[in-house]
Parts: C-alpha cells; structure tokens; sequence
C-alpha cells in the first residue's frame, strides 16, 4: 500500500508526512506537484506549508497545479485524500471539501498544542482512534477559522461530517465556527483538518496520537483494496 | 483584438469577521484618529485582457474574479475598467 505526498513549491510538512506514513507502515513517496500522476499511491496526503506562497487566498493557486487533476481522477475511482492545514486549504479552494478556512479569529497565526475530539469514527481517516479519545496534536496556521453558512453547517452535522472538534481545556484556538477542527467529503473518501497529524507521530515529538489517524488511512487501505 | 484594462477590488463580506482590518483600527487611537472606525482591509487586482470587445474582456474578468480571484462564501467584488 502506498501513500503519495504531493509537494508543491512552498509545502514545508511533506517529509513529516512521509515519515508518519512510513511509521504507519505503508510505503510511501514525495510527489512533485507538476507529476501529471499519482505514480500508483493507493492515498494522498496534501501536507501542510504555504503551496505557492499560499499567495491571493491560501491554497488559492494550488488547485491549478498539475497534479490536481490526478488527485480529482484519484477521488472519482473511490481514492482517499487527506489534507492537513495547508492541505485542507487546498481542498476547500479546490471545493473537494466544503467551507473556507478564514483568518484566525485572534488575529495572530496560532503555533500551539491543541485536543481534537473525534466527532466521526466511521471514517476510514479515523476508525482506529479509541472511543472518547481526545487527541493531542499541535496546530500552526494563520487561516484555520472554519465557516460555512449556518444552515450548511446545520447540513454538514447532520450528516456526520465534522470528523474533528477543537475541545479540553485548550479550547478553539482561531475561532471555528461549531470548534471545528475538521470535515470530510459526501463521499467519506477526502478528508481535511488544521491540526497535525503527523507532528504527533511520535511520544519524542510530545505525542503520538497522529498516528491513530495515520494508521487508520493506511489499515483502510489494505482493508478496502483501493483501486489503483 | 484589443488591450483593455481592469481593476478587481475584493473586500471581506459584510458581517465576515476581517482580523486585518480590526488590527489597523487597533491601531489608529495611537494617530490621534479616534474619529476613525469600521475599517475592512481588502484587495485590488489589475489585469489586462485582450479581447475583441470590453464586454468580452468585462465577461472574462467576471468569470475570474468569481471563480478565483475572489472567494464568494466571504468576499464581494467589484470590477472597473482603468486606463491602460
């Protein structure tokens, strides 16, 4: 099984990514953002770091790179994506996931540990994170402030779709509508959220929790087979 | 075809939280300019289209600033024709 990291001009957690990946036991391989293909990853990890200078809007111009199309042709045959920070920006730039990630409401870029409750186990992004686990991970980003329109968000619950929720006693640290951390796709396949994974992949980085999320993209990978 | 030049502002939606124009209003008291509120920072793109007519070259930027240059969920924007 094997995990594709895209790179594109200004990504800054691609190698994170990749090694979290590897720890979760997939293979796994950096994957330059003008590749016109996904070289056979079987997933996609869009990493976090400011593709192209995160220049007009954060990952404005990153939908445009090469690679994209390969990754919308990677979800149309049932492949997972996951986003983080930088890569959920994207996503939602690219409307593969609903909303936009506005400034922080604090009006500072926020650097610091956060927990996540896991609103939806049923995600092949989440399967393997204990019940009632609250996930320690650390956030850094200037454009994590989740919004959509009240009755999208409304819609967006009701149909499982808020995966992640900022909660403990670090609370919402950019002013999230609903603590929102992160969201997944009508398909259950492209899944995006601000915190990082893969910065918590090991007990020696403060946590290891990330890995529950790593583990359970790369289990459900050989789990379902996914097509090439 | 001719050359025809355009000017994209895009502001923050009313009601849309703008951190950017909070931290310039933050600052203002410290200018003596306490009379000055409700300030939202936004953007301005320019851009030269060529085109066989300016409605052709207006229906090109429309099309760009609604599909990229702006984000409509949190932006509005408005488009003018500027000298070249």
């Amino acid at each position: 099984m094997k995990v594709g990291v895209v790179v594109f001009p200004g990504s800054n957690c691609d190698r994170d990514a990749l090694h979290a990946a590897q720890l979760a036991g997939a293979d796994a391989e950096l994957l330059w953002h003008e590749t016109p293909d996904l070289r056979g990853s079987d997933a996609v990890i869009l990493p976090g770091g400011f593709a192209h200078g995160d220049y007009l809007r954060a990952g404005a111009i990153a939908r445009f790179s090469p690679i994209m199309a390969a990754v919308r042709e990677h979800i149309a045959r049932g492949g997972l994506v996951l986003g983080i920070c930088n890569g959920f920006q994207v996503l939602t730039e690219a409307k593969l996931l609903p909303g936009v990630l506005r400034r922080n409401a604090t009006l500072r870029f926020e650097h610091r540990w956060v927990r996540l409750s896991v609103t939806n186990r049923d995600t092949p992004f989440t399967w393997r994170v204990p019940e009632d686990a609250l996930l320690r991970m650390p956030i850094a980003h200037g454009e994590g402030n989740y919004w959509l329109p009240d009755a999208d968000l409304d819609a967006l619950e009701a149909a499982g779709r808020v995966v992640f929720r900022y909660a403990g006693p670090e609370g919402n640290p950019n002013g999230s509508a609903r603590d929102i951390a992160g969201v997944i796709d009508a398909t259950g396949r492209v899944c995006g959220l601000m915190p990082h994974p893969e910065r918590a992949s090991e007990a020696l980085l403060g946590s290891d929790d990330g890995m529950w999320l790593m583990r359970s993209l790369v289990e459900s990978m050989a789990r379902v087979g996914v097509a090439a | 075809m001719t050359a025809y030049r355009f000017s994209v502002s895009i502001m923050p939606r009313d009601g849309i939280l703008d951190p950017a124009g909070k931290a310039v209003e933050a600052a203002l008291p410290q200018l003596h300019a306490d009379n000055v509120h409700e300030v939202r920072v936004g953007r301005r793109v320019e851009l030269t289209v060529e085109a066989d007519s300016v409605e052709g070259a207006r229906a090109t930027v429309d099309a760009l600033a609604a599909d990229f240059l702006a984000n409509p969920l949190i932006e509005r924007w408005s488009i003018e024709e500027v000298a070249r």
